[in-house]
């Protein structure tokens, strides 16, 4: 069982709906990012997803884009993204924390070696983007041998005959793209997800997280209350970008989650 | 040099969309269901006599294959050694092998119903070619091109909005093709229903690579038996040459000829400045390692923590940090030589072409053609060389005068 398992039991019992959020590692400096980080859990995050900048973030709006750019220009590298993880680790040994990023990154590092350090730097889960099923032997199995998730993410063309290609190797929770898009796009409306979400989890039992296009208390709500929870990121992101201090981002971060929370 | 434990080069790719470590199918969920939905299509189509029936009457009356293999006697003469052909793809409607592919992958969009077609550019000649295609059949078109291509390629700029296409300045990145591409791919994701991304070389995720090497390949075939015609039946090339960017005019060049071991290959990548750490350059084999970029694994330029670096070169349509994974296997199973052409060398050769043979060429073959002075001096004159010229230089001209000098406004 990862924190990811664990702390979705917790929820359950609670009946309390996931918010996760997401930021990019580095963004826009490594200090800050690490203060914003150790700041959501107390802000009523459940998981935090970390962002790992690439230079060609293809599913990614404008608002990730520039993330990654200044993550980078600040000299962000993979290592550095998980002595944050191992930092962040050191007083927190509950909240999960889910890499997402895309593949050459960790290709480049080597996947075994990446997979060891991930782990001992307290990574529960993956999500990467440029990874579909049909590449499962790349990184989905040894990260799953590695005791790490592979959560994987099904889109509204994931039709009836791909979605137990899509399920069969998924673990800790199943991400739902709202809409066919890039991060950052329109948001979705809960009317036309709801169906979407009840097809999915017919097919499964892990949780399903919806995300893309998720800026608001309210709409965070709308969204969580007919899933087991959201993804909250371009929104967050864009306070970061904006310079906002650190305290005013996690505020509006802790309005999103109560949003979230109260469906 | 080539692996013996190879039978044949010519079965490729495999189910995964493999050539033996390159290609693949790195794209995300939204997307995947597309692709296989357009392999499944193009199966079809690849065995379908009415495609290649429609294929063959357009390549002939309106793109004006087959293209000429010219024997260029007086650059053949200057250089002192190998006789040298020049497979004339320039003079294709739109100027390039561009069209080649997007005729192909337009009759199949509109086999699939598709009525919004979208492009990445670089030179912009894969853009007027689909803007042009497009003209021709009535679709919507949208092509994304790197500003800074937007600005050093003004007249195909022009052309295509002529055309009737829109034309998308993409800002994000160094402003080339790479960036081009990321944002075509956005654009797909977000159009799903309606939209078929037409490629522009060999490169993105399976089917992609294939399909488009299978349509640029009329080239080679061509050759083999232009080149019969002219020097008697049976005569193989001894050696090819074509410039790559992304490959596609190479793969056209070359597969017909990969199961002729007497065949030498060689792919031309662009130097830039010149091939060293300071990545000047857009030599992938030569200056990269393998990497997932755009759907595929291949030789890309990268920094040590897999963070992908703009190339560099005088020639918009070479400036990509990778190429099509075709080439990388190519490569590495030694079939296939690759070297690498700086700016200043292809300036020199685009000069020989205009003097020697009255053809002004594009800024990609000129590369290529940079190699032939370099090797057919040193070969016997029986030796044949054919070369792709793959695309006319009008639209590089402003380009060429500001290196040489010259002042345009007369
Ligand atoms: C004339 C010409 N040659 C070559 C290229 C490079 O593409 P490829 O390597 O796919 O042939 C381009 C691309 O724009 C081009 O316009």
């Amino acid at each position: 069982m990862t924190r990811i398992d664990a702390k979705f039991a917790a929820l359950r019992a609670e009946g309390k709906k996931a918010f996760v959020a997401y930021i990019m590692a580095g963004d826009p400096d490594l200090a800050t990012s690490a203060a914003v980080m150790q700041g959501l859990p107390g802000a009523g995050v459940d998981i935090i997803e970390l962002g790992m900048p690439f230079t060609d973030p293809m599913a990614d709006g404008p608002t990730i884009q520039l993330a990654g750019q200044r993550s980078l220009e600040g000299g962000q590298t993979l290592q550095k993204t998980l002595d944050m993880a191992a930092a962040f680790r050191k007083s927190d040994n509950t909240t999960p924390i889910v890499l997402m990023g895309y593949y050459n990154p960790i290709y480049s590092r080597g996947v075994a070696k990446f997979l060891v350090d991930a782990k001992a730097a307290g990574i529960d889960g993956l999500i990467v983007v440029d990874l579909p099923p049909e590449e499962d032997a790349e990184l989905c199995i040894p990260a799953q041998a590695a005791g790490l998730n592979f959560i994987r993410l099904a889109t509204p063309t994931t039709d009836a005959k791909r979605l137990p290609k899509v399920l069969q190797n998924t673990s800790g929770f199943l991400y739902y793209v709202s809409i066919n898009g890039i991060t950052g796009a329109a948001a979705a409306n809960p009317a036309d997800v709801a169906p979407e979400v009840a097809r999915i989890k017919a097919k499964t039992d892990l949780p399903v997280i919806v995300g893309f296009g998720i800026s608001t208390p309210d709409a965070a709500q709308g969204i969580a209350a007919i899933a087991d929870g959201c993804v909250v990121g371009s929104a967050i992101v864009k306070d970061i970008g904006a310079g906002k201090p650190v305290a005013e981002v996690l505020a509006n971060v802790a309005a999103l989650a109560a949003g979230a929370h109260r469906a | 040099m080539a692996d013996a434990s190879i039978n044949s080069y010519m079965t490729g790719p495999d189910e995964q969309g493999r050539f033996g470590l390159f290609g693949g199918r790195f794209v995300s969920e939204t997307l995947m269901p597309l692709i296989l939905d357009l392999e499944a299509r193009y199966e079809f189509a690849k065995t379908d006599p009415t495609f290649w029936a429609e294929m063959d009457w357009l390549w002939k009356h309106y793109v004006g294959r087959p293209s000429p293999l010219y024997y260029a006697e007086r650059l053949t003469k200057h250089l002192g050694g190998a006789k040298i052909y020049l497979k004339r793809d320039e003079l294709n409607h739109t100027g390039a092998h561009k069209i080649n592919n997007v005729l192909g992958q337009i009759i199949l969009a509109r086999r699939m119903g598709k009525t919004r077609i979208i492009a990445e550019t670089g030179a912009g000649q894969h853009g007027v070619a689909t803007a042009t295609v497009c003209a021709k059949f009535g679709l919507q078109c949208v092509v994304y091109m790197g500003a800074h291509d937007v600005e050093r390629q003004a007249p195909n700029v022009f052309r295509m909005r002529l055309l009737g296409a829109e034309v998308i300045p993409v800002t994000s990145g160094r402003g080339t093709l790479k960036d081009a591409m990321n944002d075509a791919l956005r654009d797909w994701v977000t159009n799903v229903r309606d939209t078929f991304y037409c490629i522009g070389t060999v490169a993105g995720p399976h089917p992609y690579p294939a399909m488009v090497r299978d349509f640029q390949s009329i080239i080679g075939k061509e050759v083999r038996w232009q080149l019969a015609e002219q020097e008697g039946a049976g005569r193989l090339p001894d050696t090819l040459i074509a410039a790559i960017g992304g490959g596609s005019n190479a793969m056209g060049l070359f597969y017909p000829f990969l199961d002729d071991p007497s065949v030498n290959i060689i792919g031309v990548e662009a130097g830039g400045k010149g091939v060293d750490d300071r990545m000047q350059h857009c030599a992938s084999l030569t200056g990269g390692r393998p990497g997932v970029l755009h759907g595929n694994r291949t030789y890309l330029l990268q920094d040590d923590d897999g963070q992908i670096l703009e190339g560099f070169s005088i020639s918009a349509g070479l400036d990509y940090p990778g190429i099509g994974p075709e080439h990388s296997w190519l490569h590495d199973t030694g079939r296939a030589k690759y070297v690498s052409i700086t700016d200043a060398e292809a300036l020199e050769a685009f000069q020989l072409s205009c003097k020697l043979e009255g053809i002004i060429p594009a800024l990609e073959p000129s590369h290529a053609l940079a190699h032939v002075m370099k090797i057919a001096p040193t070969l016997p004159h029986d030796h044949i060389i054919v070369m792709n010229m793959c695309g006319r230089g009008d639209k590089d001209i402003f380009t060429v005068a500001k290196h040489l000098g010259f002042d345009m406004k007369i």
